[in-house]
């Protein structure tokens, strides 16, 4: 192979936001028709880096080129006429219009009196969606589609506007390991044409799958550029967290502690079917399958947000009936979502009001009123427990990083005193450090006497918490393992499979 | 301001945040209201005296408890359209018992247990109202927009139905008196605002149902993973906002000494005006009771301002909508104004 | 293919549209056995024109409903706009053309002063147009001191008559300016809505617009032609009213902005954004004005007829969006994952 001129080159891009530096002193390139992963930490710049990319954000130094030539100062347009086309993680769909109408949009804008024609966009959009092999009801309102299917739409608007380089943010993410191949396989077809791809992934096994070269981030700064043949998953592991992180296994024999809370042949249509299990004072159990399997859905309801159409649950050997969550507080389960930004916080609301939101009846006096001296007394004790830095207890919780916002949502429902904990994805957006400062809470929580059920798809983390490990696929538990019986890898391939 | 030593440094923001506590957590709403007092105490000759005075606190309590009714809906991210045509119901249906039950000749007690017939009727009034109300927002999920557009054309509609769109008058002479009356020369209207306020602050600020309501105004789906029931919460909202409208139908009675379907309408929109420019963030989940009342007390200080210049009340208004797009306007620019310059230069 | 219609029918069925038509054609009925006169040609079409005004402001809402915003003073915009160029045809004399182009003008200032404060300040669309309200109309009333202005020259007051027919019945009809002036604005926002780039950007904005900034739209442009143009065709409503009244009278439009805004809502047209047509918002006009106009042959009190605008509302907008909210649950259960 010749050394040819780069399809795009960053040189020295930094950037900041107020205080922090997102971006800093950047030197990137992508070829021609390269499959180029992007990996990193969240926070490490990713996100930033290809909103530069797509004219979104300014850098506030350094330059942008495009096959040579400066590009700056670049906006989403622009960059959309030169070929660079972004498929955000929110896909940046219209999901009040129709497929074709999605992925013809381009083609609609220009001069405001231009005229559309309907059969025009069918067309394009048909063109779009046959590159990609695909058939979608074109008709069909984006709002209606499937996840995945969105995510084809998206990638055929950007073929559609004759893409050149397709940068793709975390397009995996809530993909199924069917939909990831069929995904895998259209960005193989992309390069055939020619097309450059740039893959942002946290899920190291499809960059190795499918990348030609995967560049690590860290911190805002770039750690380096390898062909994907140089390096295998654990090494990029320890590129992207600077440190070599080793989980032990942690699992202990509980099955001589007394059952706290069982499960019995819960149903619920179309969500899961059948799930028996039981869980011991003291144990931490994983529960692990992809999302769609029903495990959110299982905590749901064991959580009383959705009720079961069969089956039982009984907690200390009493059945529960739970109309609601707070009847699952008031018999102590409590359940941390995975969605912590929109379900788990209300970040604009101060750090004091996000901790005692779920104790609020307790802290009343007899007046019906809450005291502030207590409120703040309560506040300040569970950060002080759980040792989260907060800027002051007045600050909203959006001031804070996404380790000790998960703090605030776990010390938020250890205050209501659970006897059962449901840990749904604890870490997601939380970086290495606090990810294991929060293991280090459930173990401890699990040593003083707590039942805590830890739902995830990522295996190191379930090796690293958990006693016991169910497998949910479909709606159903299918096995059960312990961590250590069956390596790391082989657990991944079960799940995946 | 490199320059200054941290010792001075903190002794000036040590300043600082003892103003801002002096204003109620408001300075700028605060030093307006002085600036205002200030410019109309030099121009208007007569404008610091008691007669000025005694007209704000005679006109403030309308608005002010309207706007309270108003506050709490827009503390959840929703908004009562039907304040006003509940207030006019409900005095319509105290004057109504009233005048029904009570002849010319009727003793001190009959005439005592009708008033507090026709005030209870009032209160149980708007409290089905706010309840259906929230009833609605909370389980069908419609926008309260559109709810209380509804409610409101629903209630306006079967007031003006029933009455033919004429007003009601015959409140006993003993009601409108003690209506009237005053203590250390202050109004009983007047009382009255100071006291639903305080309530309606305590309650807002001071227990978990007013707690819940600001978090349900920032994240409503995070709350109810809270283990709260938010459907309660919403109903308890609009019935809250609807009893406040039962103590404006009172200061209307007062006012007016009868009701009517179409009294005060003009005050619907000015009430979101007072809340916004009181910092009531219109998406929900901020503002206070006291930034209200000092915005409510700006509004005013313009009105009797203007008027002792001679000013029509048009004008007054007009000048109230341009102080809230200034103040607004005021408050973004501060993000905005350089980017959209340097785009005018280029 | 069947599956194919299937879905094509499914569909149809979920448009708010389709229902309303149902309703309208129901209610219709109803009127036309029971209520004598309702349905006549004479009657129609003066219901047509009585409407006219309140439908040719519908039509400049409805685009600004669909870029995702909300406007609370078109009814004060159309006041001020006639009231000016009433006193610039009566008092100044001014010609046709300078007088027509002054009040569209006025009306399209005050939209784009909406759209300012709205792009530029990032006030709240309904904050923001609620204060413009307050402010134009108060300063109207304050500069007319609510005087009306009854001497408006023949040329504005006197009748436009495009088609005139005799029936059997001996009743005449008439298809006057303001139907057709109707009917052109309707047509126009139809193609500008759905044939031209224009339309789509809009519901492109409406619908997510951090995608459409994302895509190189420009949400500002959009924003002052979605108010721009709504101040515009209020200027048309309110200077077609004059017309009809023959005068013109500063408060006369206050009051309509909930009638209309009920109609473009009851038509489809979402308060959140980029969901509406045309033949909705006018469906909803059709729907309250036959509302009216049947109570009324009927005898029913006019009094009647706000209580039946406000159930109307409640109960369809629950049905519409309780519905919505069942179409979406089965579609989780069939499909795949509902996040995202």
């Amino acid at each position: 192979m010749t050394e040819e001129q780069p399809f795009l080159r960053l040189s020295g891009v930094s950037k900041r936001f107020g205080g922090v530096q997102a971006l800093d002193d950047i030197d990137w390139e992508v070829r021609r028709g390269e499959v180029h992963c992007l990996v990193g930490e969240n926070g490490c710049g990713k996100s930033t880096l290809i909103k530069a990319v797509a004219g979104v954000h300014a850098p506030s130094a350094g330059s942008i080129e495009v096959e040579g030539r400066n590009v700056l100062p670049l906006d989403p347009g622009r960059a959309r006429a030169l070929g660079i086309q972004v498929i955000f993680q929110d896909l940046s769909l219209f999901p009040n219009l129709t497929v074709a109408e999605n992925i013809g949009i381009e083609g609609a804008l220009g001069g405001a009196l231009r005229p559309v024609r309907r059969a025009r966009m069918r067309e394009v959009g048909r063109e779009g969606l046959e590159r990609l092999d695909f058939a979608l009801d074109l008709d069909a309102l984006v709002s209606d589609l499937p996840v995945a299917e969105r995510q084809i739409t998206a990638i055929a608007r950007g073929l559609a506007a004759r893409a050149r380089l397709i940068l793709m943010d975390e397009p995996t993410a809530s993909l199924t390991r069917a939909e990831v191949g069929r995904l895998l396989g259209i960005v193989a077809r992309l390069r055939q044409d020619g097309i450059a791809v740039v893959f942002v992934s946290h899920r190291l096994d499809e960059v190795v799958e499918i990348a030609e070269r995967v560049t690590v981030l860290r911190d805002g700064r770039k750690v380096g550029t390898w062909p994907v043949a140089e390096v295998d998953q654990r090494r990029i592991a320890t590129l992207m967290t600077g440190v070599e992180i080793e989980h032990e296994v942690v699992a202990r024999d509980m099955s001589a502690a007394p059952v706290l809370l069982e499960v019995g042949g819960l149903s619920r249509r179309g969500e899961f079917a059948d799930v028996s299990f039981g869980l011991r004072r003291g144990e931490v159990l994983g529960i692990v399958g992809l999302l769609g399997s029903g495990r959110t859905e299982l905590a749901l309801t064991l959580f009383g947000m959705t009720r079961a159409e069969s089956g039982r649950i009984a907690l200390e050997g009493q059945p529960l009936s739970l109309r609601s969550n707070r009847d699952a507080v008031r018999a102590g389960i409590a359940y941390v979502s995975e969605d912590r930004l929109s379900l788990g916080v209300v970040l604009p609301q101060s750090i004091e009001d996000n901790l005692i939101v779920a104790l609020m009846q307790q802290l009343k006096n007899r007046f019906g009123l809450m005291p502030p001296a207590r409120r703040r007394a309560l506040a300040a004790e569970w950060v002080r427990r759980l040792a989260i830095t907060i800027p002051g207890l007045d600050r909203p919780v959006q001031t804070l990083s996404g380790g000790n916002q998960q703090r605030i949502v776990l010390a938020k429902w250890l205050a209501t005193g659970p006897k059962v904990l449901i840990l749904d994805s604890p870490t997601v957006g939380v970086d290495i450090k606090n990810k294991q400062g929060i293991y280090e809470v459930v173990a401890e929580l699990a040593r003083q006497g707590m039942g805590v059920i830890v739902i995830s798809d990522e295996v190191a983390e379930v090796f690293a918490t958990c006693d016991r490990i169910l497998h949910m696929r479909a709606g159903r538990i299918i096995g059960e393992t312990v961590p250590g019986a069956v390596s790391e890898h082989e657990m991944e391939a079960r799940i995946y499979a | 301001m490199a320059d200054l030593s941290p010792s001075r440094d903190r002794a000036r923001s040590d300043f600082r945040r003892s103003l801002v506590r002096l204003s109620g957590g408001h300075p700028g709403l605060t030093g307006l209201l002085a600036a205002l007092v200030l410019i109309f105490a030099l121009m208007v000759p007569n404008f610091l005296s008691a007669g000025t005075l005694n007209a704000f606190m005679y006109q403030l309590p309308l608005l002010g408890l309207l706007s309270l009714a108003m506050v709490v809906p827009l503390l959840t991210g929703g908004l009562n359209l039907a304040i006003i045509a509940t207030a006019n119901q409900s005095a319509l249906l105290m004057v109504w018992i009233m005048r029904t039950l009570l002849s010319p000749e009727a003793g001190a007690s009959t005439t005592l247990a009708v008033i507090a017939l026709a005030l209870a009727a009032g209160l149980v009034l708007c409290i089905a109202i706010g309840f259906l109300t929230g009833a609605l927002v909370a389980y069908t999920g419609v926008h309260p927009i559109l709810v209380t557009l509804g409610t409101k054309s629903l209630i306006d509609g079967i007031s003006i139905y029933l009455t033919r769109g004429m007003a009601l008058s015959g409140v006993p002479e003993i009601f409108s008196d003690a209506a009237n009356a005053t203590l250390l020369g202050v109004p009983a209207i007047f009382l009255l605002l100071v006291v639903v306020a305080v309530c309606v602050g305590v309650v807002l600020k001071h227990t978990p149902f007013g707690v819940a309501c600001t978090m349900i105004g920032s994240n409503i789906d995070a709350v109810r993973y809270s283990a709260i029931d938010t459907r309660r919460v919403l109903v308890g909202v609009y019935t809250m906002s609807s009893v406040t409208c039962f103590f404006a139908a009172l200061v209307m009675l007062a006012t007016f000494n009868s009701a009517s379907a179409d009294y005060a309408q003009s005050y619907l929109l000015v009430t979101i005006l007072a809340a916004v420019l009181g910092g009531v963030d219109p998406f929900g989940g901020f503002g206070t009771v006291t930034g209200l009342m000092i915005a409510l007390a700006i509004l005013q200080v313009i009105s009797s301002g203007l008027n002792q210049f001679g000013v029509s009340t048009y004008l007054t208004v007009a000048i109230w909508g341009g102080t809230l797009i200034l103040v607004v306007v005021a408050q973004s620019a501060r993000g905005t104004l350089p980017p959209f310059l340097a785009r005018l230069r280029r | 293919m069947p599956e194919r219609a299937h879905a094509g029918l499914a569909r149809l069925r979920r448009r708010p549209e389709i229902w309303l038509l149902l309703v309208i054609l129901l209610v219709g009925g109803v009127f036309g056995v029971t209520a004598r006169g309702f349905l006549t040609l004479p009657n129609v079409i003066d219901l047509l024109e009585t409407y006219s005004v309140q439908a040719i402001i519908a039509m400049g809402l409805f685009v600004v409903l669909v870029s995702g915003g909300i406007d609370i003073s078109f009814a004060a915009t159309a006041s001020v706009a006639q009231y000016c160029a009433a006193l610039l045809a009566s008092r100044v004399g001014l010609p046709v053309p300078l007088v027509i182009a002054a009040g569209l003008g006025v009306g399209v200032a005050l939209g784009c002063l909406n759209a300012l404060l709205i792009h530029y300040f990032r006030i709240t669309s309904i904050i923001a147009t609620i204060a413009m309200m307050s402010v134009s109309f108060s300063l109207l009333m304050y500069f007319s001191e609510g005087r009306s202005v009854y001497d408006l020259p023949d040329w504005w007051t006197s009748r436009v008559v495009f088609l005139r027919a005799e029936l059997a019945s001996g009743d005449i009809v008439r298809i006057t300016l303001p139907i057709v002036l109707m009917a052109v604005v309707a047509l126009v926002t139809w193609a500008l809505m759905t044939r031209t780039s224009l339309g789509r950007q809009l519901y492109a904005m409406g619908g997510n617009p951090e995608a459409a900034r994302r895509i190189g739209i420009g949400t500002g442009r959009l924003t002052f032609f979605a108010y721009g143009y709504l101040g515009l065709l209020a200027a048309v409503g309110g200077m077609v009213q004059a017309h009809r009244v023959g005068e013109s009278v500063p408060n006369a439009m206050v009051g309509t902005e909930l009638a209309i805004l009920s109609a473009a809502v009851l038509g489809g047209a979402s308060l959140t954004g980029g969901i509406g047509t045309v033949p909705g918002v006018l469906l909803g006009i059709v729907l309250l004005a036959i509302l009216q106009n049947g109570l009324n042959l009927l005898g029913v009190s006019p009094y009647f007829f706000q209580i039946v605008i406000g159930i109307t509302i409640l109960v369809s907008t629950s049905i519409t969006v309780l519905s919505s909210r069942r179409g979406r649950r089965l579609r989780q259960l069939g499909g795949a994952p509902a996040h995202g």
